[in-house]
């Protein structure tokens, strides 16, 4: 039994846009696999609930005409894997999301939910910072894009006005163009499990294969919201394939992240993991993309 | 024959489809809900309990807080009761506490009409407290001036016992002795039953009823009758199908306070449905123990001596208390006997939560301890190990002097013999000696020692009802609990085979206990049900069977001598003529005009043996250095625990307790905050339960000497999986590493501190710092 308000269910975007105006202390809804634990855990009993959960016009992942990656906000974490666009542009994306909970929650749970509650070890987050996506927000006024890294305000706070839902994540296509990339969760267990330490690293190699072009990576659980690592990414962009330099672009990463130390890791393991994932991430990436070690 | 043959469950058709009914789905929607409401300190005294603001709550029947309660003191472990003072179980609770002696003690209790009132009034209580000082150490506990828990136990020691063998202190003088000597840490852990603890209580024709989800309902009668200072044949507890319990549930847990509540509100049918957050850290935990292994040994690898300490942590109440460390205690001479020996164990109150019994009763403890020291030793020494056990370990032919449980069988040497073979552990031993990059292979082993049942340290029965139905078949019924190890299946073969049924499923196991129906019996633990139901079910049967051949030798005057029932027919021995159907007999006994007669049985079995179970784990792992990440490739049980009843069940049995041990060795511990006492990790995210994505396949294999106490040669297999494992995979890691890990869990905190210890991991901006 849940200790539940109201319960509004909306028709259509501009419903659910209406409800929200309508009720601005009411909570949306989408899959349910995060506000239900939080409604019994007692953090968020006795809200109004909106759910938004019937639109189907907000599921599935399509191509836009100029390219861009359009993942509906209520495409589910098993849609995204099995997707075949994702595997096509950013097979990465799908393996992150794969490794969220186990198979009921990624079957209800959703890429929009998993964004908007803005924590900073959301398996989506830093893949999604990493390959720099667009939120696209829905409001009275129209639609409004915001890239991911201004969406995420501060831990638990998004970016979204009262009027909005979120609708669409967007990857554009300059971001997913030849570009190659690896995902490391790193948890306690193996399902089940919130991150540890998320990394996620993608790379643009040249066309003879023996430079980074562009190499972006992207942090969970290494600050209040996920971050990317500047300090990094730029050391590492134009410079050749080699073993030295990604060695010590993992080590880089220290300059940009500050995991916290906490009964469930001490900041110690957190730095060490960080530094293993980036260098184990940027080499499959590079493996990936076709390059030599 | 029905023995001996992996048959289906008797419950398996009603368990898969979802219509087998537990307590919760036996619960009438009417009942009135209760949220308990629990300590925010770790230790103290409640000064007052203010309800007004919680009272007003919409749906809120009635608040009871600590000073509502009546004044008595109750045991809750779930051991059979004693005659003897001196050996009751200590009795230190009360049904909602004054003094709060861990953080989620029980302070009052919420009744409500549903569950969102009473989390909403729980909520609005508030307690004030006067703090004491608190203590979750063992060895802090000890020491003079520590937060005392109960006043009638100094130091905290709720009990101290010891072994002395030969003379140690004059054994260690032997020059050239090589001395090691380590400490070993095991976690607190909790059981992680898929059911919580959930019980519904109602009066009833001048009864309390209770509906539990328990291992020992006839125990909970006892203990209820006890805590409410009621007469014990007013309770009636009723036991259905349950969910798991691996000891936390041969415990009472909240049935005093379900019927003690139903009583305060006119005999209304009151709830209580403890949340998993709740059961954490309220219901009973496995004890951490800290144990200190000293040996002493010439170069050629004999022990001279050997001297062990045990520090048990007990949590707040005492539980089934010193029992744990005793039995642990109690298998270090056994295992590896040593002339000269002594060991001290200590049973410590501290301001944590409960323990009380768990799968293994002390023996995952031991286990890693003493296999963790013996490859300890090996390593000093230099020598192989494996074969050092073979040479060191228990001898065929061995007596324990106490329990007189003799080592009939080679059966160490025939399981180790089997784990090598299917993790080619010696070839691979060698080969993983000396590795070097990120990632490495190894592979470890440990036997383990344990005891079925618990003769002589406390009364073992069992006591067992046949009943003769028209068509032939029976029903029957003991004490002893179907708690999802498929007892009930293990009862029905044998009571086929016993009374001579054609097939099991002519025999009716009535699943549910009912304290005024069902023989009395003490419930499911000690690995013991379908050892001591062998018994009963034997004499039982025989006697059934005796009255039907009398029944037969009327209706066909042949010799009762010279008659047997055959695949359920009464048979002539002489000739092997059927001479008529069980079931022709059994209608004609019901029915006839000339001689009509139900035809029952019953008895009581009293035990006075008990069995030797023995076995070993095997695994192979991967360990990723960098990562701090073990993964286990292969892992095998192997057990001697007699003639199996039911091969597939007995598989089943092993792949639980091999996951259990799995959790223990590489994940599982609940945590406490220093600072508050708190729990920090008492739910089933932060809880690191291993999933199966963390277990490979699962072997179990075994080897079947017939136990010659047992009508069946069967002995204990309930527990013994989970006692072998963690020390197998820990033997592993450091094939694999050359790192010897002492504490339990090895998570990757542990293999992070350790590794960067011994120089495997070497982070440069750590150094700088």
């Amino acid at each position: 039994m849940y200790d539940m308000k109201a319960y509004y269910e909306s028709a259509s975007v501009e419903d659910a846009i209406r409800l929200r105006i309508e009720h601005p202390e009411a909570h949306i809804i989408a899959g349910g696999s995060d506000v239900l634990v939080q409604m019994r855990e007692g953090k968020r009993a006795g809200v109004e609930l909106i759910s938004i959960f019937m639109l189907d016009e907000l599921r599935g992942v399509k191509l836009d005409e100029d390219g861009t990656l359009r993942i509906g906000s209520l495409t589910s974490f098993s849609h995204i894997t099995k997707d075949p666009l994702i595997q096509k542009y950013i097979n990465v994306l799908g393996e992150a999301v794969d490794q969220v909970g186990g198979p009921q929650i990624r079957n209800i749970g959703t890429i929009g939910g998993n964004t908007c509650n803005g924590v900073t070890s959301a398996d989506s987050a830093s893949t999604l910072h990493a390959w720099e996506a667009i939120v696209e927000l829905t409001g009275k006024d129209g639609k409004r894009l915001v890239p991911i890294k201004d969406f995420y305000l501060k831990a638990k706070v998004v970016d979204i006005h009262p009027d909005e839902i979120q609708t669409a994540i967007l990857i554009p296509k300059e971001s997913y163009e030849n570009t190659y990339g690896a995902y490391i969760k790193y948890a306690m267990r193996n399902a089940l499990d919130i991150a540890t330490n998320g990394c996620s690293v993608n790379v643009r190699l040249s066309a003879d294969k023996k430079t980074f072009e562009r190499v972006r990576v992207a942090y969970g659980v290494a600050g209040p919201i996920p971050m990317r690592a500047p300090n990094a990414e730029a050391f590492i962009n134009g410079k050749e394939v080699t073993m030295e330099n990604i060695e010590a672009f993992s080590q880089k990463v220290l300059e940009d992240i500050n995991p916290r130390d906490s009964w469930r890791a001490s900041k110690a393991l957190r730095q060490h993991v960080a530094v293993e994932s980036a260098k184990r991430c940027i080499i499959e990436s590079v493996k990936r993309a076709g390059g030599a070690l | 024959m029905n023995v001996g043959k992996s048959v289906a469950r008797v419950d398996a058709f009603d368990k898969a489809t979802g219509r087998a009914k537990y307590t919760d789905d036996l619960c009438d929607r009417r009942a009135l809900v209760t949220r308990v409401v629990r300590s925010t300190i770790a230790h103290g005294y409640v000064k007052s309990v203010d309800v007004s603001a919680a009272e007003q709550v919409p749906g809120v029947v009635k608040i009871f807080t600590c000073f509502d309660v009546p004044d008595i003191k109750f045991p809750t472990a779930g051991h059979p009761w004693s005659v003897e003072e001196a050996h009751q179980d200590v009795a230190d609770r009360r049904l909602l506490n004054r003094h709060v002696r861990y953080y989620g003690d029980d302070v009052a209790a919420v009744v409500a009409e549903d569950e969102v009132a009473a989390a909403q009034a729980a909520a609005l209580v508030k307690v004030e407290y006067e703090t004491l000082p608190f203590v979750l150490d063992v060895q802090e506990a000890m020491k003079d001036g520590a937060p005392q828990l109960h006043k009638d136990y100094p130091n905290n020691i709720l009990k101290h016992s010891s072994i002395r063998m030969g003379n140690y202190a004059e054994a260690i003088r032997e020059e050239g002795l090589i001395c090691v000597d380590k400490w070993y840490n095991t976690p607190m852990v909790q059981h992680c039953h898929i059911e919580n603890h959930v019980a519904y209580a109602y009066e009833e024709s001048g009864k309390i009823v209770i509906v539990s989800s328990t291992q020992i309902p006839h125990i909970v009668r006892r203990t209820v009758g006890q805590a409410l200072g009621i007469d014990w044949g007013r309770v009636r507890v009723i036991k259905p199908y349950i969910g798991g319990g691996f000891g936390n549930k041969q415990d009472t847990l909240y049935e005093p306070l379900a019927a003690w509540l139903s009583m305060q509100l006119g005999g209304r049918l009151v709830k209580i449905d403890i949340p998993r957050e709740d059961t954490f850290v309220s219901n009973r935990v496995r004890h951490a123990i800290r144990f200190h292994m000293i040996s002493w040994l010439r170069p050629d690898g004999s022990f001279v001596a050997r001297k062990v300490e045990c520090f048990s942590n007990q949590g707040a109440y005492a539980s089934h208390g010193h029992s744990i460390v005793a039995k642990a205690m109690g298998s270090f001479p056994q295992l590896y006997p040593c002339d000269n020996f002594e060991c001290d164990a200590y049973t410590v109150f501290t301001n944590r939560s409960v323990a009380g019994a768990m799968r293994g009763y002390g023996m995952p403890q031991a286990s890693w301890a003493h296999e963790c020291h013996i490859e300890d030793i090996c390593k000093v020494l230099g020598v192989d190990s494996l074969q050092f056990r073979r040479e060191h370990i228990m001898p065929v032919g061995y007596v324990d002097g106490f329990s007189k449980n003799e080592n009939y069988y080679d059966s160490f040497n025939q399981c180790f013999d089997k784990a090598v073979a299917y993790i080619d552990y010696d070839r691979k031993h060698a080969e993983y000696a000396n590795q070097t990059g990120d990632i490495r292979k190894g592979v470890g082993i440990a036997p383990f020692w344990y005891n079925t049942a618990v003769w002589p340290i406390a009364l073992e029965h069992s006591s067992c009802r046949m009943v003769l139905n028209q068509d032939g078949s029976i029903q029957v019924q003991v004490g002893e609990t179907e708690i999802g190890q498929g007892a009930d299946t293990a009862y029905a073969q044998m009571a086929a085979d016993v009374v001579g049924l054609k097939d099991y499923t002519d025999v009716h196991v009535i699943s549910t206990q009912d304290t005024d129906v069902t023989p009395f019996g003490l419930g499911a633990y000690a690995s013991r049900q379908t050892y001591v139901v062998g018994f009963s079910i034997t004499q039982t049967g025989n006697i059934l069977k005796e009255k039907i051949l009398k029944y037969a030798n009327e209706l066909t005057r042949v010799a009762i001598a010279n008659l047997d029932i055959i695949d359920s027919n009464i048979v002539r021995t002489t000739d092997g003529r059927v001479l008529m159907s069980l079931k022709e007999l059994a209608t004609t006994a019901f029915y006839s005009l000339a001689h009509s007669e139900h035809i029952t049985a019953e008895s009581t079995y009293h035990i006075k043996n008990n069995a030797y179970s023995f076995g070993c784990c095997c695994a192979e792992v991967t360990v990723d250095i960098p990562m701090c990440r073990v993964t286990i490739d292969k892992i095998i049980n192997v057990h001697d625990c007699g003639k199996l009843i039911n091969p597939q069940l007995a598989a089943a049995q092993v792949h639980g307790g091999m996951s259990m041990g799995i959790g223990y060795a590489l994940s599982e511990q609940l945590l406490f905050d220093e600072k508050t006492g708190k729990p920090l990790n008492n739910n089933l995210l932060d809880y690191k339960l291993s999933s199966t994505m963390d277990h490979p396949h699962l072997e179990a294999q075994f080897v079947e000497n017939p136990e010659p106490t047992s009508p069946f040669g069967t002995k204990a297999l309930g527990e013994p999986p989970a006692c072998p494992v963690a020390p197998a995979i820990r033997n592993a890691i450091l094939n694999a590493t050359g790192v010897a890990i002492d504490d339990a869990p090895m998570t990757p905190h542990i293999l992070f501190k350790r590794f960067s210890e011994e120089g495997l991991i070497n982070d440069p901006w750590r150094k700088e710092n």
